[in-house]
């Protein structure tokens, strides 16, 4: 490293490898956490390519695999990446909506070595106000968790939840039971991408918030065992930050559709950084000596109040990102956390969504799509994005 | 640890969606499971080597007495063999 003032920070094994196989998703789900400017990135890459990320990761200790997108399975060679991950020990999870999972497909994963499918339940229809009585939804999510469970596989889904949709956080539940789902993550969108675009439209109040934790926690003491349970609230309503990614290229590598590697899914947003491309390095170097790996490992970036905060080695100062796009310097505490001097720009955006009622906004929520993705990628962003739809 | 949940009869195996390896950059064994991963100490690895879906608890201890003689291990492999069905690590079905 040629960086003046830069000290190396221990360099640890990845164990998380991320592998966004893809940006197409036949979903435009409105906090979807893909870069907004995807539509902006190079070619995808090939099935060898992908082939020898994997190789190259497992060499550095590698072991848990996500298998993501965008929606997977608009690849067709997703039984190719399968198969060679469980040849080099891999625990394969496959992270999808389910659309595009036949039977066909579904049984050669599972000779593939397939260990687990995630099924995400979201309100993709650009018809947000009625998806949960959408037949159409009920259908596919009914046909996909029968194919899991004939094949064997638990069902464990995850269910996004923000301000358009919590309130409806009974029949989610209903639905998960009547599909027989045994893990159900309930997510609060958190606030980045496209979710960070449409955060007026989708962070819910406090009154929402608490009414769907209690309702869950009823059905929790409802189903017992036969369900796992699990409700994360967003990180606007915390007041210390996360410990994000357990700490920036520690133990987390994330792979792009266009073979950039990054140390999270959203780090691509941050300014001075380079990230390596795969097409160009091994992951050996881009994990271990890469500047964009290296660049806020340890604590020697940290400035006050981290900086000589005891809480710095159980959060590593929250998340970069969520610093950055809130202060303008990824290197602040993330405001998330009531000791920073810019938690106000939390709390303002909290206070506004206490509101009853339908939020006030002054554009219409923003859908994942590559029109809108081409607008969002141009300087003057956010200007005269259109939107398909609107939500009253 | 008294009390037994294991019955004596009862054959042991992980539960499915637990996988146990070597894992050469931990330099440990481990057991995978969906989103995470537990490193093994060199003991722990050699008690999950045996449970493969036809040994019981005792078949286990007698195994390990076999391999590692000189040393009465009984009590401490049960009790290994107890706090990891708690956990949900394993099954313990009937026997053959």
């Amino acid at each position: 490293m040629d960086e003046a003032g830069f000290r190396r920070a221990p360099v640890g094994n990845p164990i998380w490898l991320n592998a966004e196989v893809t940006f197409k998703c036949p979903l435009h789900c409105v906090y979807c956490y893909n870069p907004v400017d995807y539509t902006r990135f190079g070619p995808e890459l090939s099935t060898a390519e992908w082939l020898r990320v994997l190789r190259e990761a497992r060499e550095l200790g590698a072991v848990q695999l996500g298998i993501s997108g965008g929606e997977p399975l608009m690849r067709d060679d997703i039984e190719t990446m399968i198969a060679e991950a469980h040849r080099l020990g891999y625990y394969a999870n496959l992270l999808t909506s389910g659309v595009g999972l036949t039977e066909k497909r579904i049984a050669a994963f599972k000779e593939g070595g397939l260990d687990q499918i995630q099924l995400s339940f979201q309100d993709s229809t650009r018809e947000l106000n009625d998806f949960l009585s959408s037949t159409k939804t009920f259908e596919l999510k009914s046909r996909v968790a029968k194919l899991i469970k004939q094949y064997e596989y638990p069902m464990v889904l995850n269910v996004v939840l923000h301000r358009l949709n919590i309130d409806h956080i009974q029949q989610i539940l209903d639905l998960a039971e009547a599909i027989g789902a045994e893990h159900v993550e309930l997510a609060n969108t958190q606030y980045y991408a496209w979710a960070y675009v449409n955060r007026d439209q989708l962070l819910p109040s406090q009154e929402q918030l608490q009414r769907a934790e209690e309702i869950t926690n009823q059905f929790r003491a409802k189903v017992g065992k036969k369900m796992k349970l699990y409700f994360v609230v967003p990180d606007y309503y915390a007041n210390r930050p996360k410990a994000c990614m357990n700490g920036w290229g520690s133990v987390f590598l994330n792979i792009a559709a266009d073979g950039a590697a990054l140390p999270c899914h959203e780090a691509r947003m941050l300014p001075g950084l380079t990230f390596p491309n795969v097409r160009d390095h091994d992951l050996r170097w881009i994990w271990n000596e890469s500047p964009g790996f290296n660049a806020y490992r340890g604590d020697e970036w940290m400035r006050e109040p981290c900086r000589s905060c005891p809480e710095k080695v159980k959060d590593f100062g929250g998340c970069r990102c969520q610093a950055y796009m809130l202060t303008g310097d990824a290197r602040n505490a993330d405001p998330i956390c009531d000791l920073s001097p810019h938690h106000h720009l939390i709390t303002e955006v909290v206070a506004k969504a206490q509101h009853p009622g339908p939020p006030v906004t002054v554009r219409p929520i923003v859908f994942r799509d590559d029109r809108n993705s081409r607008k969002l990628s141009e300087p003057a962003q956010a200007q005269g994005i259109e939107a398909t739809s609107s939500v009253d | 640890m008294s009390e037994r949940r294991i019955s004596a009869d009862a054959v042991l195996a992980l539960e499915r969606q637990f996988r146990f390896q070597w894992e050469p950059a931990q330099n440990a064994h481990v057991l995978l499971y969906p989103e995470g991963m537990i490193k093994l100490s060199g003991s722990a690895a050699e008690i999950m080597k045996r449970i493969d879906g036809k040994r019981t608890a005792e078949d286990i201890v007698a195994d390990l007495q076999q391999s590692f003689p000189g040393t009465d291990l009984r009590q401490d492999v049960l009790d290994f063999l107890e706090d990891i069905y708690g956990r949900g690590w394993i099954q313990a079905g009937p026997g053959r």
